[in-house]
């Protein structure tokens, strides 16, 4: 059964590789879940397609790329992510302008309003600059870019985006940081741990990160960020398929 | 007038940057040098003539962007 999944599998690469450019392939939504997601596109964000094709191929989205100048969303979004990148340049602090964005306004009260937001590396320096989640993200104690995938534990399997996990299950995502050293006074990392609000603990020490935190939630559990890409590691061509479960936990919810 | 605000990481902030340097300083020689921390200098050309005025915006400027008070402290000078 395997042998022939992968047979197909690759049959299925090649035929994209010799007929088909490989971004129609991509960009070919498998739709029917109905999930309507936007992707925010700020400049220098650069796993915004990265994006999109996870969301498509995990949930089959009907996925909207939003440039940071808009200052409205699309309606009825039952998700919004803001992706990895470097936006601004990483000037001043890493997603400090990105925070103050147009764009940025209107997913800050759309989060109010209840619209689950995933913030994914960069996303995720974003969410603490904007004040949707606390603490901030350091420079990498190494001093060193980490780009391999990770093993995670899931902390909390309780909230909209781990639904799909069981709890303590050992997951791969990949990360690729520079500035992924979470950080956050003692009595804010107590209230985290306390509230249940660590979705992703690292299981080996990867950036410095305090308490090996690898991506939490806010208190309604709606609003999440994720240091490791969900969107790198959707599927098993990939390296691993787990993060496509963030995706589909949405569904789950 | 100018504002000059400098931004460092508050103590207890870990400052990889600032440790690297010191070893760095350290291989050069400068043994007695400990440690090292990495701030920034953000100057700001004001249309301003009030030295008090430009002080207190500089010190909302500094809260609102120019500083994450969750890892970093501030000061403001006011100059000519």
């Amino acid at each position: 059964m395997f042998l022939l999944r992968r047979l197909l599998q690759d049959g299925c690469t090649i035929a994209a590789r010799v007929s088909v450019p490989v971004f129609t392939l991509a960009e070919k939504p498998r739709r029917g879940e109905g999930m309507k997601a936007a992707v925010i596109i700020y400049p220098g964000s650069n796993c915004d397609r990265d994006c999109k094709v996870a969301l498509e191929r995990s949930v089959g989205a009907d996925v909207s790329m939003v440039w940071h100048k808009e200052t409205t969303l699309p309606e009825g979004l039952d998700l919004i992510v803001l992706p990895g990148g470097f936006s601004y340049g990483d000037y001043l602090r890493c997603g400090a302008m990105a925070a103050l964005s147009p764009v940025t306004r209107a997913v800050v009260d759309a989060a109010k309003a209840g619209v689950p937001v995933l913030g994914i590396c960069n996303g995720f320096q974003v969410l603490c600059e904007a004040g949707l989640l606390p603490g901030a993200l350091l420079r990498n104690a190494s001093l060193k870019y980490v780009c391999k995938p990770v093993a995670l534990e899931v902390t909390n399997n309780d909230t909209p985006f781990t639904r799909a996990f069981s709890e303590g299950e050992d997951v791969v995502m990949t990360v690729g940081n520079g500035e992924g050293n979470y950080f956050a006074e003692d009595a804010v990392l107590d209230a985290l741990e306390q509230e249940n609000r660590i979705a992703f603990r690292y299981r080996q020490e990867v950036n410095g990160s305090q308490r090996r935190i690898a991506g939490i939630v806010d208190p309604t559990g709606r609003i999440m960020g994720l240091m490791p890409h969900p969107d790198r590691a959707f599927e098993a061509e990939l390296g691993s398929a787990d993060g496509a479960r963030v995706f589909q936990s949405l569904l789950a919810a | 007038m100018k504002a000059i605000v400098n931004v460092r990481l508050k103590k207890g902030v870990l400052d990889p940057q600032g440790r690297a340097i010191a070893e760095a300083l350290r291989g050069l020689g400068f043994d007695e040098a400990a440690d090292a921390r990495v701030g920034k200098v953000i100057e700001i050309e004001l249309d301003e003539t009030d030295p008090e005025r430009a002080a207190a915006r500089a010190k909302e400027m500094a809260a609102k962007l120019l500083a994450n008070p969750v890892i970093e402290s501030w000061t403001v000078e006011i100059a000519a």
